[in-house]
């Protein structure tokens, strides 16, 4: 919520950053491998919260994975077959640490429903779910820089107005809705693109690239509004900055000023939304892959909690949990190359 | 003599340019996907539908109508007792992979399916069979423990398929049968590819070489998917307000046939206030069954009276037995204490046929005062806490197993009925012989069941199909989960 007001007031920038460049830590006494030591426990901390708690929620969770392969014809021996076969009867403890163990020497373990590997699993739906969110993510970075550059540029002007016209309809449309739309024109009527599925990298780059334009543009709008709004409010404080009267009046033109001194500085904002923004696409797939029935890994979990394939659960939300950890990391390291300030010297 | 042999050359060209124009392929929508392939191992529906009759053969199937033809079985005897079944089997078998059935495969998949560790979703129908004897390579002689009318049409399910023993460990995965089509690929996920088996005695009759099922979950996604060409055919759409816009597109045909499955809204009978017959026919009196097809289902589904399927030669039709009385409904409520009515749950699994109709009865049985809470919960939450423990007061549901009127027999069961005169007639059923005396027997107790007022019996779920034009040799209704592929061909 904080983070949604940030967005949306044009001056409060400052409070979407919600944590201390790290460079700014490293900066302050802390060797480098200190640094990354503490990086790491904070990353292996919460591994193993997520852990704990998906756990739990799913011991919780009413809902017998035997059950449900079974159905509503089997008979009691039948079902105690079955748990027994699944390994359900022995007593929760035991199964975290099994889970955990295999975890850690890396293996997944195999998928109730599936019978395959859980790793073999994932790694399939990977093939969907890292390019689509990559192409989205180029896609509204892109966009929303171009956009956001150009309203600042013509700050209170008409393309400025309709630049911000744009970032609300995106805001406001909600991207099944938009997703549904491009399918209606692209597939549909024009039939330019197929309606969904994804045919594998298999028969080639272009085919599953091709299939995954259309996801990816849908995922994007939103993005590229929120980006777009924060890069033009970003840009706008960088200008009333002293050092670009100073740059223009040494006689740099206002597009070379604009890009390499505004935009450059403007990006800190622009790149921690853009770290939020990737873990929600992780997420947001999940629904975006639903209506082009794309089989990604936000489908496969989503599939699995309702079957209750309890390590297929467990292991993507502790994946999630180490992605969006990583990205924070990511984040945190860009700042740096951004801002030669809060870069450390070592030499 | 060159002129002419070229004049034949281009002919015969032209002959196979027009022989290829005529697809071979199939792409057909499901929305639910199975995880696994194997049918003894996992009862989603979609399984079934892939695999019985397509991959895996029995020794008998069931046709269009619901009624038993000879399959992997040629013939088979019934001693005068009814406690013998002596089937003879085709000699003219293979497995995918090339190995002949015979027999003794028959012998070790239903063994398999009867053994103490045995993780069969149907092990119930294999609970009357004491022995299964092979005199020869193709005689195979099952001995009951007690008479049972039903087994032959029990046979036809997929569950007890003839597998192969080298391969039941993969059938999840590759499942491996004698039928006329085999496993292709698998694209998790996104689809599955059946191949025609070539080696299939049949295989000649059989027009397409490729058949691909694809996995659309939101209904949305799958009225695009045919519309852009994507998909050939969608056999169950679960969204009957979609049907309208094929209607009017002259590229699709819209068929609408019946299934198996009764909707009902299961009452717990064993508690109360739903233990008093009384407001169980209050009940049954406030149903509007006419509203209900119309608001819940866009006017498609057939109502019906009892638990039995409208297609049954030997249905009977009890839709009036408690005609609508809202005023007698009352009387009912107010004689059984209840003047002002009461409070109560409504479980509604997320198939859309109970959600919608869930809110239509709540509104319904809100006239005569019983104030319904309505209550979604997820299929793990419905089979587990709704259906293994009884935890509720109303849910709606379709039962969509053949002769399912069992269950009024079994104890204990979701709903609680307990009545030792329905019991003793399903005996009687099972035992029966005579065809005619059967299906009197039948209609006696669909009115037992109508009598107590066990459940509201709402309507026949429909099959409500779209097909490209020029797709012909389609089943419009699933007596079993039975899709054959054998017949489809394009006429154009």
């Amino acid at each position: 919520m904080l983070l949604w007001t940030a967005i949306h007031g044009s001056h409060g920038i400052a409070a979407a950053i919600p944590r201390e460049p790290i460079a700014v830590q490293i900066a302050a006494g802390a060797g480098v491998s200190v640094f990354l030591f503490r990086r790491f426990l904070t990353f292996l901390g919460t591994l193993v919260g997520a852990s704990v708690v998906v756990f739990l929620v799913l011991e919780v969770l009413p809902g017998d994975p035997a059950l449900i392969m079974l159905g509503t014809e089997a008979q009691a021996d039948t079902l105690a077959a079955l748990r027994k076969k699944l390994g359900l009867e022995r007593p929760p403890l035991e199964r975290y640490f099994d889970w955990i163990g295999g975890l850690v020497t890396g293996s997944l373990g195999m998928s109730h429903t599936y019978s395959v590997p859980v790793a073999n699993l994932i790694l399939e739906r990977l093939q969907v779910t890292v390019p689509l969110a990559a192409m989205a993510i180029t896609l509204s970075t892109a966009l929303a820089l171009a956009l956001g550059l150009y309203a600042a540029a013509r700050h209170n002007r008409p393309g400025d107005y309709g630049v911000m016209a744009f970032a609300q309809l995106g805001i406001a449309i909600p991207g099944f809705w938009f997703a549904i739309l491009l399918v209606l024109l692209f597939a549909v009527v024009l039939g330019w693109f197929s309606a969904g599925g994804f045919p594998g990298w298999g028969d080639g780059f272009w085919p599953g690239f091709k299939s995954l334009i259309l996801p990816a543009s849908a995922l994007a709008l939103a993005q590229a509004a929120i980006l777009s709004r924060v890069t033009r409010s970003s840009v706008l404080e960088v200008m009333r900055e002293d050092y670009v009267r100073t740059a223009r009046a040494k006689g740099l033109t206002r597009r070379r000023t604009l890009i390499r001194h505004v935009l450059r500085n403007a990006l800190i904002p622009v790149v921690t939304i853009m770290g939020l923004q990737l873990s929600n696409l992780l997420t947001g797939t999940i629904i975006i892959e639903s209506v082009f029935h794309l089989p990604g890994l936000g489908r496969l979990v989503f599939q699995a909690i309702s079957q209750r394939d309890l390590p297929v659960v467990k292991d993507v939300v502790v994946l999630f949990a180490a992605m969006v950890v990583a990205i924070n990391f990511l984040v945190d390291m860009l700042y740096a190359a951004i801002d030669p300030r809060l870069r450390l010297h070592d030499d | 003599m060159r002129a002419k042999l070229s004049i034949i050359a281009a002919l015969t060209l032209l002959a196979g340019v027009g022989a290829a124009q005529t697809r071979d392929t199939l792409v057909i929508g499901f929305q639910q996907e199975p995880t696994g392939l194997d049918p003894t191992l996992d009862s989603t529906a979609a399984i079934e539908t892939i695999v019985a009759q397509n991959i895996v053969e029995t020794l008998v199937q069931m046709d269009e109508r619901g009624q038993v033809k000879p399959a992997l079985a040629t013939g088979w005897t019934i001693t005068a007792d009814g406690l013998t079944y002596a089937f003879k089997i085709r000699d003219n078998r293979k497995f995918h992979n090339g190995r002949k059935l015979d027999s003794s495969d028959v012998k070790f998949s239903f063994e398999r399916a009867m053994a103490p560790d045995s993780t069969n979703p149907n092990k119930r129908i294999f609970a009357n069979i004491a022995t299964v004897a092979t005199p020869s390579p193709t005689e195979v002689v099952l001995t009951l423990k007690t008479p049972d009318s039903l087994l032959l049409f029990n046979l036809t399910n997929a569950k007890a398929g003839v597998w192969a023993k080298e391969t039941v460990e993969t059938n999840k995965v590759t499942p491996v049968g004698s039928g006329p089509y085999k496993f292709g690929r698998r694209v998790t996920g996104d689809r599955i590819v059946l191949v025609r088996n070539d080696d299939h005695p049949d295989a000649k009759s059989v027009r397409l070489r490729e058949v691909s099922y694809k996995f659309i979950q939101d209904p949305n996604a799958s009225v695009a998917a045919l519309l852009s060409g994507d998909l050939d055919a969608f056999p169950n759409m679960p969204a009957p307000e979609m049907l309208k816009q094929f209607e009017r597109n002259a590229q699709f045909k819209v068929a609408v046939g019946t299934t198996e499955g009764e909707v009902i809204l299961a009452i717990h009978n064993g508690k109360a206030p739903f233990n008093d017959v009384r407001v169980r026919r209050a009940i049954a009196h406030a149903i509007d069954r006419k509203a209900l097809i119309e608001g819940a289902m866009f006017g498609y589904g057939t109502p019906i009276g009892s638990h039995f399927p409208p297609h049954n030669p030997n249905y009977v039709d009890l839709t009036g037995m408690y005609p609508l009385d809202l005023a007698k409904a009352k009387a009912l409520l107010a004689e059984a204490g209840h003047p002002n009515g009461f409070e109560a749950s409504l479980k509604l699994p997320p198939f859309p046929y109970a959600r919608r109709s869930g809110e239509v009865i709540a509104s319904q049985l809100g006239a005569i005062g019983i104030k319904i809470k309505i209550e979604p919960v997820e299929w793990a939450q419905w089979i587990g806490p709704v259906f293994r423990e009884s935890q509720f007061d109303l849910t709606i549901v379709a039962h969509v197993q053949p002769y399912d009127l069992d269950n009024y027999t079994k104890q204990p069961y979701y709903y609680n009925y307990n009545s030792p005169d329905f019991t003793k007639l399903w005996g009687e059923i099972l035992q029966a012989t005579d065809p005619a005396k059967q299906g009197e027997l039948f209609k006696r107790a669909q009115r037992k069941v109508a009598e107590d007022a066990v459940n509201g019996f709402l309507f026949q779920l429909p099959q409500l199909g779209v097909y490209r034009a020029g797709l012909e040799g389609y089943w419009l209704s699933s007596p079993g989960a039975a899709a054959p592929l054998a017949q489809l061909r394009w006429t154009r």
